[in-house]
């Protein structure tokens, strides 16, 4: 038994971030903003003196976006790195990667990492697809001599020979994504570091890229793999990683990972939303909770196709009794929007009390199985489109886990990104071929 | 396996930086053949530019220091002649720092994304300035073959002087580059430090104007040794001044160590500040 090719032992990361204290002041005199500005000089040209460095803001605070990681990865793992936006897991694959240094801990690697946290790093738009080949295998750690070998593969991967020698400005942006993929594609490193990076081209590609991604992972390589695609990350992946507010909260066999993921998805849906960190706006009206019920009043979890009840409860603090506009758009694993619900089009909730619950039916969801995230935003003083404050905006502020159904059974991964995100609701028959002729 | 044991922790400098540095030269090479590549696409005259700033300004400071203010030239050379040697190196130096400080800030997106010695970065855009540079020396032979002004034999040394103006120019530039990350604020000290720099160092006079009680001290400027060793093997009149070239030198030398060192130590957090 060799040692494991990457050990991390209690492995932390702090960011000094700064808040702006202003927008919280419901009166500005001139006499506070010039205090508070002379007081920010003052604390930046200090920090200048001492080298340390310019935090924007009134308020300095230490967050850890990282704290006390321990795992093990052996050789020829894939391994799934699992989480909520804002867990941790891109900190902990720059650490890995190198471009950023830990606060706290020790990382010990025993083998070559190369890191695909971006596609297309490096790409110069004005140097033509070939030029461009070199350039970004040369960034992602290819010698010259490995990329010539390569070439005609991942020319022919990305299908962009007639484009060889144009500029990628030129390019649409599907060649463009399918030409950075193709490079990053070829690299051979002994441990391969990758940030969600299927979430890019067309189905077909997205495809291909999975396919490609099985390979490197059968082939014997080291893979840590960051992903919010559950389907993609219980198929590669033979153990995950789930990270909570920058803990490693388990570490085991993807298929209970991605479960206790969704468990703490779930508890997290019990916590006050104004009560998370990343909330922005004027929060003169806040959200408490976001939930999705299905017909039968499960929460969290609604068939495709069914009936589904989003139901937001609310407190404000504002003095206007105008109405409140509420939108809430609803994403794929991918990241792609692809509906959302907004109080525009009704009329019936105005003069909201201080404190209350709003419901939002849809009698049939017409949604094909799988997560789905939801970012709500709240406007005051008018609509989105009409220019209202923003009082409360959250992404990832619920989580929509829709089940197949008998209408629409679920698809295996690979048809996944082929199948689309919409369910319709369809009726085949046998047309006379005479009635068609008229 | 463990030949390629690595482990990072806080605070822990590399101990195979330097190896490291090696290992990643061909993407410095094809970092300086973007730059150079990319330099001149979409203009009109292309690498023209390279030749004509300088040229310009040549004639500028002919005019106004050498017709006007009616400055010596050295020995025998014409003002022209001896304004564009002195003029090659300055441009080289300021276009490096310009350049060089906005790298990293303009490269943001790679330093990221990507692990690699950052020293490259910077380090590329002086070598693309070195292209300029050559380009621009052009002129200079063309110059003196219509003054028919032929050099003797210490221009054996230019080679060596071109590598002392690179050095000239690399330390300045990391040190720079580095702070320019961290506080944006050089960015809007870089072009005046440029401009005065232009009139502070020997650039449209001989430095054997300066009065000779001043000269010691004016040689600490680096450049100042760097034009007029390019003078003296260029021109080959002057005799010279030997003390305030040792001078030159040692403070070359100062800022490439210290250069060096603030990047290195600044390095590990570019990628949390960019």
């Amino acid at each position: 038994m060799s040692r494991p090719i990457i050990s991390v032992e209690g492995l932390g990361k702090s960011y000094l971030v700064g808040h702006e204290t202003a927008h919280r002041e419901r009166y500005t005199a001139l006499r506070d903003v010039v205090g508070r500005h002379v007081r920010n000089f003052g604390r930046k040209a200090l920090d200048m003196m001492r080298g340390r460095q310019i935090i924007q803001g009134d308020d300095v605070e230490e967050f850890w976006a990282l704290r006390d990681v321990s795992f093990e990865v052996n050789e020829g793992e894939v391994v799934g790195i699992i989480g909520r936006n804002g867990a941790g897991k891109s900190t902990l694959l720059k650490i890995l990667s190198r471009i950023t240094e830990p606060t706290t801990g020790r990382v010990t690697l025993r083998g070559r990492v190369a890191s695909l946290l971006e596609v297309g790093t490096g790409f110069h738009p004005e140097l033509t697809g070939r030029e461009n080949i070199f350039l970004n295998g040369a960034i992602l750690g290819m010698t010259r001599g490995e990329i010539k070998r390569k070439f005609d593969e991942i020319v022919g991967f990305a299908e962009v020979e007639r484009f060889l020698d144009t500029p990628v400005k030129r390019y649409s942006s599907g060649m463009y994504v399918r030409l950075a993929f193709a490079v990053a594609a070829h690299l051979e490193p002994e441990i391969l570091v990758v940030d969600e990076v299927l979430a890019v081209g067309d189905a077909q590609f997205q495809k291909k890229c999975l396919g490609k991604m099985q390979d490197v992972a059968q082939g014997g390589r080291t893979v840590l793999f960051v992903s919010h695609n559950m389907a993609a990350v219980s198929t590669l992946c033979s153990r995950a990683l789930v990270l909570v507010r920058g803990r490693l909260e388990q570490s085991c066999d993807t298929s209970t990972a991605i479960a206790s993921f969704l468990e703490s998805l779930k508890q997290d849906a019990q916590n006050d939303l104004a009560s998370r960190s990343d909330i922005k706006g004027t929060r003169a009206f806040e959200l408490e909770r976001i939930v999705c019920l299905s017909a039968d009043g499960a929460e969290g979890a609604v068939a495709s196709g069914e009936e589904a009840r989003i139901r937001i409860s609310y407190r404000r603090s504002d003095h206007f009794d105008s109405a409140a506009n509420l939108i809430l758009a609803i994403r794929d694993s991918f990241g792609r929007p692809v509906a959302a619900m907004n109080t525009r089009f009704t009329s019936a909730l105005v003069d909201l009390p201080r404190e209350g619950v709003i419901e939002c039916v849809t009698p049939s969801l017409p949604l094909v199985a799988g997560f789905y995230s939801i970012d709500a935003y709240v406007y005051l003083k008018g609509t989105h489109s009409s220019g209202g404050d923003l009082a409360f905006h959250l992404a990832d502020a619920a989580q929509i886990h829709v089940l197949p159904s008998d209408k629409v059974p679920a698809s295996r991964l690979q048809d996944a990104a082929n199948a689309g995100v919409m369910a319709l609701d369809q009726i085949w028959t046998q047309a006379d071929k005479a009635a068609c002729v008229s | 396996m463990n030949a390629h044991e690595l482990v990072l922790e806080p605070g822990r400098s590399e101990k195979n930086y330097w190896r490291d540095l090696w290992r990643y030269r061909e993407l410095f090479q094809v970092l300086a053949r973007r730059d150079v590549s990319v330099r001149y696409k979409q203009t009109v005259i292309g690498v023209a530019w390279a030749v004509i700033r300088p040229f310009l300004t040549m004639l500028v400071f002919t005019v106004v220091f050498g017709k006007v203010a009616k400055l010596p030239s050295e020995g025998a050379a014409p003002y022209a002649l001896m304004v564009f040697a002195g003029m090659l190196p300055w441009t080289f130096f300021s276009t490096a720092l310009s350049d060089a400080s906005n790298s990293l800030v303009a490269n943001a997106n790679l330093i990221s994304k990507v692990y690699f010695p950052r020293l490259i970065v910077p380090t590329a855009t002086v070598v693309v300035a070195l292209v300029d540079f050559l380009i621009s020396f052009a002129i200079l032979v063309l110059m003196m073959a219509w003054y028919r002004f032929a050099p003797d034999w210490k221009i054996v040394f230019l080679p060596l002087l071109v590598l002392l103006a690179f050095l000239a120019s690399l330390g300045p530039s990391l040190w720079i580059t580095a702070l320019n990350v961290k506080y944006r604020d050089f960015r809007y000290v870089i072009p005046f430090i440029v401009q005065l720099g232009l009139y502070v160092s020997p650039v449209g006079f001989s430095s054997s104007v300066i009065p000779p009680q001043w000269r010691l001290l004016y040689s600490l400027n680096p450049v100042v040794g760097v034009i007029d060793g390019f003078r003296w093997c260029i021109l080959g009149e002057s005799a010279m001044y030997w003390p305030g070239f040792a001078a030159s030198l040692s403070v070359t030398a100062f800022f490439l160590w210290f250069g060096i060192r603030q990047f290195r130590k600044m390095e590990r957090s570019f990628a949390d500040l960019i």
